[in-house]
């Protein structure tokens, strides 16, 4: 740094051309090539947008009693989601009892808000996600302190789609992370017990597995006894994704090299000791993008419960559509749960580059 | 003083088909500097790193201050912790500070408190004269003190054996004389230490013992005198015109 501000003061870097109009040559007209494809572009935003603005804004109908009026005029019908959003959102949950989802929301993002704060991770991120989960728990359930029971049958909509997809990725992260070390394993059955495991998750789509988990599981179950469809909606998740994840940890744990672990062996530590504080907190954050990549495809792919029956977000938006009085009204109706999906998975998308950028600047090598 | 803190017997392994050790016979006494050296691939680092079970050994005896090396886990662990190695290339752990990279076995391993580790750790930085850099991470250090941190955290386990397998042969020259100056003091301090190294300098003036090694075989050893002034075998001699006039001028 100093070394580099010394030479700075004897031999000046060459002058930039500064301004907008500067960066507009270099940036956008810097050649030929670079000049034609920022006109395609500009051309091809002109065609887009106007019309878009015009569907969305200037013609759309944002409140009507009924579908009439929309149907008039020719622009977006957003009086339909101001009409729906309860349904999309909640699903069949029981009308006046809509806060108690609604603060279930509430809670997970604000948990997700607080496991933001890297000093709070070691002694606090468990015990959090554990209080919190049991409150959401209680919440959409009920049953207690004066909350009347709800059936999960009825649940619906985002609050289903985010308890699909943390409790999955929870439970499922810690079991990916134990595959992946037994993957490494030393001892030839657990390796062999793992690596079966991960590629025969790996080979079947998970659709397919969701129809095993609602159809093929009761029948292994003695007669009598049942499931709930949602814990085997749930179950199927988690045996997905710890399958997936366990080959990015494993991808991570590839990346130490030797050298750690025979200096955490040398030392003494164990070899929990040694994975726990030595080769997992770097391999983990090696893994860092694929694991939120995976996270995120991970969060979509709860849309594909509505195969077996159950109302997820995507689902109680199509729902929202059946109702013939707001018929057709399909574009604001997905639209508006693709801007609820785009919300969440732009937000780890985000987390994950800070967080990767906060621990590089910590030990940059 | 008698009793020896590490007694090889008759000790041989193999790398698949390959004899990378070849009946090793040595006995190291409490406090003794010993220094080994020898061609690449003969073997050196494997030999201390069958010391604390980094390499199985396949055949003969092995006892480290009366513990004997077999497959029991617990008592690796044991040894491990009593053994300090120092690597070619450090090792330190790029996520932690210097000062928890000290720290860590002390507390996992020796169960010190806290704070207690905190001071041990101090100390030896101070040591190897580290202190001011003590909240760094290891990526923000020059290699020589990369090297010393290495160092000062094996001691804080207050090992009774230091290993070191070619502590500067990564470094830069300029680095070398403060790695090696830690060392020098280390051994006047009455430590246990088997060096791996080719600085011939620091195994005359501070080794009780040099060992040559080629081709998996203890070829000769010897006090540093005698062993530089009288080579006994024919491979020595070789060994010891390469590596003391290493930079024949170019043709
Ligand atoms: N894990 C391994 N698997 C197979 N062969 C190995 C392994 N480790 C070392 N060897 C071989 O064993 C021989 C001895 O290796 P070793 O590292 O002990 O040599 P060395 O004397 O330390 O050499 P150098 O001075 O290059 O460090 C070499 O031929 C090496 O290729
Ligand atoms: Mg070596």
């Amino acid at each position: 740094m100093s070394q580099s501000a010394k030479l700075g003061a004897i031999i000046r870097p060459p002058p930039t051309r500064s301004g907008p109009l500067g960066w507009v040559r270099a940036n956008l007209f810097g050649s030929w090539a670079d000049a034609l494809l920022t006109l395609l572009i500009l051309w091809g935003l002109a065609e887009l947008i106007p019309p878009l603005v015009r569907w969305a804004l200037i013609n759309a109908t944002f409140t009507a009693a009924d579908s009439r009026l929309c149907r008039l005029a020719d622009g977006a019908c957003w009086a339909f989601i101001h009409e729906k959003y309860r349904l999309i959102l909640f699903g069949t949950y029981p009308y006046d009892q809509q806060w108690r989802p609604l603060l279930a929301v509430v809670i997970i993002t604000v948990l997700f808000a607080l496991s933001c704060n890297r000093r709070i991770w070691a002694r606090w991120l468990i015990p959090l996600w554990l209080g919190g989960g049991l409150l959401v728990a209680l919440l959409m359930w009920g049953g207690v302190f004066g909350l009347d029971y709800v059936e999960n049958r009825l649940w619906g909509g985002l609050p289903l789609t985010l308890i699909l997809a943390v409790t999955g990725l929870v439970v499922a992260f810690p079991a990916a992370v134990l595959l992946a070390l037994g993957r490494r394993s030393e001892l030839p059955v657990v390796r062999v017990l793992c690596a079966g495991y991960i590629e025969l998750i790996r080979g079947v789509p998970l659709v397919s597995l969701l129809f095993m988990a609602a159809v093929m599981l009761p029948l292994a179950l003695p007669s009598g006894m049942t499931i709930d469809k949602l814990l085997r909606a749930q179950i199927a998740f988690i045996l997905f994704a710890a399958a997936y994840l366990a080959e990015v940890v494993r991808g991570g744990l590839q990346a130490i090299p030797k050298g750690q672990h025979e200096a955490a062996d040398a030392l003494g530590l164990t070899y929990w000791q040694k994975m726990g504080a030595v080769i997992l907190p770097q391999a983990l954050a090696v893994a860092i993008p694929p694991i939120v990549n995976t996270f995120i495809a991970f969060f979509k792919d709860t849309s594909l419960v509505i195969i077996i029956g159950l109302f997820d977000l995507l689902s109680t938006a199509k729902s929202a559509i059946a109702d013939p009085a707001w018929h057709g009204f399909y574009r604001e109706s997905y639209l508006f749960v693709a801007i609820l999906y785009w919300a969440f998975c732009f937000f780890m998308s985000r987390y994950s580059q800070w967080l990767e950028q906060s621990l590089k600047r910590d030990h940059r090598n | 003083m008698d009793e020896p803190i590490i007694r090889m017997a008759g000790v041989h392994k193999w790398f698949g088909a390959f004899h990378v050790l070849k009946n090793i016979n040595l006995t190291v006494r409490r406090g003794e500097r010993i220094v080994i050296c020898g061609p690449s691939g003969s073997g050196k680092s494997t030999l201390i790193r069958c010391l604390n079970r980094l390499e199985e050994h396949q055949r003969g005896r092995i006892e480290i201050d009366g513990t004997e090396l077999t497959g029991n886990l617990r008592r690796i662990d044991a040894v491990r912790s009593e053994v300090g190695m120092v690597f070619q290339h450090f090792n330190l752990f790029p996520h932690l500070t210097v000062l928890e990279n000290c720290v860590l076995a002390q507390v996992r391993v020796r169960k010190r408190p806290r704070g207690e580790a905190d001071a041990v750790a101090r100390t030896y930085l101070e040591r190897v004269r580290i202190m001011d850099q003590i909240d760094k991470y290891p990526g923000q250090l020059s290699g020589g003190q990369r090297q010393r941190v290495a160092i000062a955290r094996s001691l804080c386990m207050t090992p009774k054996i230091m290993l070191f397998d070619e502590p500067t042969s990564a470094l830069d020259p300029e680095m070398v004389k403060e790695v090696l100056d830690v060392m020098i003091g280390l051994a006047d301090d009455g430590m246990t230490m088997l060096c791996v190294t080719h600085e011939m300098g620091f195994a005359r003036s501070v080794a009780d013992r040099v060992i040559f090694m080629d081709e998996g075989e203890i070829v000769e050893e010897n006090e540093p005198d005698a062993f530089f002034a009288a080579p006994q075998s024919e491979r020595t001699r070789l060994f010891l015109g390469q590596i003391l006039r290493p930079t024949a001028p170019p043709l």
